[in-house]
């Protein structure tokens, strides 16, 4: 990343969920809706700064999970979802 | 027994050549519907498939047998190639040949015993339920972009699952695949599928994929079963049909939403939108988020620049400093000036003084002439100004002396 910003206390007091809790859609659709409102252009410098902040750590995290993935499979046994067992 | 439209008599002389005979009788088999489109089950015999590709072969059974001729281009079509003593089901047209007065049968297809019947059932369900509209366009809902969830419905221990979760695992494995098992084929099948369906309903998944592996038309028959094809249509989630067969279709494959030849290439179109396409899309969102944020500093710093030159341009320091360099320049001035002028005296004085100097009677003394001076100093320019015997001061280029005049 090409800059380093700290935080303004003002926009962290808005109640954003934890970034590391974030499934993929919510970091990714998080993601997508700051990019349009920077490109938007009417933010105030600071906010405009954490708010790329935050994108920048919604990216990571996106990125992370993507990585991590492992496909989770589940099977029906009678009405109850088990964990799948490959068979032999 | 002679149809009134061939009238004999209306056709040739009352005895009849053979050519006559043998058109006649073709022509008469060949206008009844009925052996121009006869299912004739037997045993094959003699089987001969020749170079140029058409085949050759008989069908009997315990009381008669008849000749059959099966034409290349047909024969291309069939996946099932019969060896002698195989049962089957013909479908064709009776026919003479007329050169070679042989009766026979003109094969379009042969089926395995048993399977004629399946396909007449297949044919008349298919009509049925297109004709309710269950395979209109209209119906077909497309697939979810980024399934969160989705359903599989197939056998646990066959192929086709393994193929599935592997294309899943690779291609996207941010989904949560939930398996539905059930057996795929035999007649327990049918209900056991519907169940399996349904029991995917309430766990909404975003997308069901309906697979098996390939296998004969009896082994696939429970995705022709009409029951299975309403519960597929009554989901109410998108459908994608992955039964693994080359050639002919089931009719799931005409309900579901999506038909995939295989199980792979099913859980290939649910994963269209691959991983590897969704790495990219966030690297685009990063690169993007960095060029505006990029553009808003730059944008804000040449703001600034701009008010800052105004203010510069604008600020009484700058007035100031031009002030004082003004004032600079003008003292540099006038000291050179002042300089100049002093210069300019001195060496006015120089020239001045010489002069001065050159005509000086301090100089005359020199030349010999002296100064004489009473003593009260009045210089002495007559004889009547230097009294006898009074003293006199004389003054000398070097010097003076006193004398005393005599005379």
């Amino acid at each position: 990343m090409f800059y380093e910003v700290s935080m303004s206390p003002k926009s962290k007091s808005k109640a954003k969920p934890e970034i590391e809790e974030l499934p993929f859609e919510a970091a990714f659709a998080e993601l997508e809706a700051i990019v349009a409102q920077l490109e938007a252009g009417q933010l105030p410098l600071e906010e405009s700064l954490a708010l790329f902040e935050r994108g920048q750590a919604l990216a990571a995290r996106c990125g992370q999970l993507l990585e991590n993935a492992e496909l989770k499979v589940k099977q029906l046994v009678g009405s109850e979802l088990e964990d799948f067992k490959a068979e032999e | 027994m002679t149809l009134p439209l061939f009238d004999p008599k209306a056709f040739g002389p009352e005895t009849w050549s053979v050519s006559d005979l043998n058109r006649y009788v073709r022509q008469h088999l060949e206008s009844d519907f009925r052996l121009q489109a006869a299912r004739v089950r037997g045993e094959i015999s003699g089987f001969r498939a020749y170079p140029s590709g058409h085949w050759y072969f008989s069908l009997k059974d315990s009381g008669a047998q008849i000749n059959c001729v099966m034409w290349r281009q047909r024969a291309a079509y069939q996946r099932y190639t019969p060896r002698d003593g195989d049962a089957v089901e013909i479908e064709g047209a009776v026919t003479l040949y007329e050169t070679r007065g042989q009766y026979q049968l003109d094969v379009a297809r042969i089926l395995p015993q048993g399977e004629g019947a399946l396909y007449a059932e297949f044919a008349r369900l298919k009509s049925q339920l297109e004709a309710e509209g269950l395979f209109a366009a209209e119906r077909k809902r497309s697939l979810p972009l980024r399934p969160r969830r989705i359903g599989l419905v197939t056998s646990p221990a066959a192929a086709a699952l393994r193929d599935m979760l592997n294309v899943l695992r690779r291609r996207w494995p941010l989904a949560e695949v939930l398996l539905s098992p059930t057996p795929v084929q035999g007649p327990e099948a049918p209900p056991q599928i519907v169940t399996a369906l349904q029991a995917l309903i309430p766990l909404q998944p975003d997308v069901i994929i309906l697979a098996r592996g390939g296998g004969s038309l009896e082994d696939l028959w429970a995705f022709n079963d009409e029951r299975v094809a309403r519960a597929l249509a009554a989901m109410p989630m998108p459908t994608v049909s992955g039964v693994g067969h080359e050639t002919d279709f089931t009719i799931v494959d005409f309900v579901a939403d999506v038909r995939a030849p295989t199980p792979s290439a099913a859980a290939e179109l649910v994963s269209s939108f691959s991983v590897q396409d969704l790495r990219a899309e966030v690297d685009a969102a990063s690169d993007r988020l960095n060029v505006v944020l990029q553009d808003a500093l730059a944008t804000r710093q040449a703001a600034l620049n701009a008010q800052q030159a105004e203010l510069r341009r604008l600020s009484p320091v700058l007035q100031l400093t031009l002030a004082r360099q003004h004032l600079s320049a003008l003292t540099r001035r006038a000291a050179s000036e002042m300089h100049h002028q002093l210069a300019l005296a001195r060496e006015r004085h120089q020239r001045l003084t010489q002069a001065l100097n050159g005509i000086s009677p301090l100089a005359v003394l020199q030349r010999g002439y002296a100064i004489v001076r009473t003593p009260d100093g009045n210089i002495v320019r007559q004889t009547r100004e230097a009294p006898v015997g009074g003293r006199l001061q004389v003054r000398v280029s070097d010097g003076e002396f006193g004398v005393k005049r005599e005379t």
